[in-house]
């Protein structure tokens, strides 16, 4: 999902820069508060971090030959809500950018909507979508990762397909050859990261029992099973 | 072996599965070029040369040791705070047993 340094025409890219921006202050201030009130969850916000940093840093292969990285943005959502991923996803990106050349500071904006924004609040939803339907908390994980990779790339296609729409078929034409590329090597990895978040939050549920109870999504052990406390 | 340990076994196992199966399948035919530069190609396929080029561009070979410094980072700051968490549920005595099917609705 990272658009290449200087591949997206200036318009674009100063546009994308526009939108991210308040989401990612929006973020910044989010992980000030989170800090600042409630300290014992830095450890944890630390661990969604570094989630993302690790699956973003993956090359895995996939069926259609080529090969692709997941995202990981959607355990810290699921934990934090999405705008505490505005941050963390953009700081990745940001050092991907600037190190290794990958994705790059023109596009910074474009991908920060499409991996920080987009992303995570696209798997946020799901995850409260399954809690609606009476899923589990390891079900909602699943779904949420899943939901949170596949949207990240989808937005890119979009971004793209906008950018440089086909000379023939317009702006679907090309949307159909970016999802080409990218969606269907996605589907494996998205259904990968979706299994590393249920490991992540078996983990979690025994070692961070407290914290997620906190944050509202275990019940706790104690209180009665109605009205208990969320 | 414990029925929790069983599905944490299974679950791993899945992950190397759907990694190492595309790698079978194919016996090694495919380049696994990365999508994103399949994507750049299919700009400049259009025409499109772009208009500002990266700050810093590691050759190769540097770039795939930052690609592992930056997962071996992540997965450090990962490693640490499981393994703090760990300790704190061990060293706290009187803990109840963690049932596991207790979760919000």
């Amino acid at each position: 999902m990272h658009i290449a340094e200087g591949f997206l025409p200036p318009l674009h890219a100063v546009g994308w820069t526009v939108a991210a921006a308040p989401f990612v202050v929006h973020g910044a201030r989010a992980v000030v508060k989170e800090v600042r009130e409630h300290p014992e969850n830095t450890l944890l916000l630390g661990a969604a971090g570094a989630f993302t940093f690790v699956l973003s840093a993956i090359k895995l292969p996939s069926v259609t030959g080529s090969s692709s990285h997941p995202t990981g943005t959607g355990a810290g959502a699921v934990l934090f809500r999405p705008p505490v991923m505005a941050l963390l996803g953009t700081v990745v990106l940001l050092f991907q950018a600037l190190l290794l050349a990958h994705g790059g500071l023109t596009t910074l904006g474009a991908n920060a909507v499409a991996f920080a924004v987009v992303g995570p609040w696209a798997g946020y939803a799901a995850f409260r979508l399954t809690h609606g339907v009476g899923g589990g908390l390891l079900p909602g994980v699943f779904v949420a990762l899943v939901v949170a990779d596949l949207a990240t790339y989808l937005t890119t296609s979009v971004q793209l397909a906008l950018a440089f729409p086909d000379a023939g078929s317009g702006t679907a034409g090309a949307l159909a050859k970016f999802l080409g590329v990218f969606a269907v090597t996605q589907i494996p990895l998205a259904i990968g990261e979706g299994l590393l978040g249920v490991l992540l939050f078996r983990v979690l549920t025994v070692n961070a029992r407290p914290e997620l109870e906190r944050l509202g999504l275990l019940r706790p052990v104690a209180a009665p099973a109605e009205g208990g406390a969320r | 072996m414990s029925r929790r340990t069983l599905v944490t076994v299974l679950l791993v196992l899945g992950v190397v599965a759907l990694f190492a199966v595309p790698l079978l399948l194919d016996g090694g035919s495919s380049d696994y070029s990365g999508s994103d530069g399949r994507a750049t190609e299919a700009i400049e396929e259009t025409g499109y040369t772009p208009w500002y080029e990266s700050v810093f561009s590691p050759s190769g070979e540097v770039e795939s040791g930052l690609f592992a410094v930056q997962a071996a980072l992540g997965g450090a700051v990962l490693g640490y705070v499981v393994g703090r968490l760990r300790g704190r549920r061990s060293s706290t005595p009187a803990a109840p047993p963690v049932p596991e099917a207790a979760e919000a609705p």
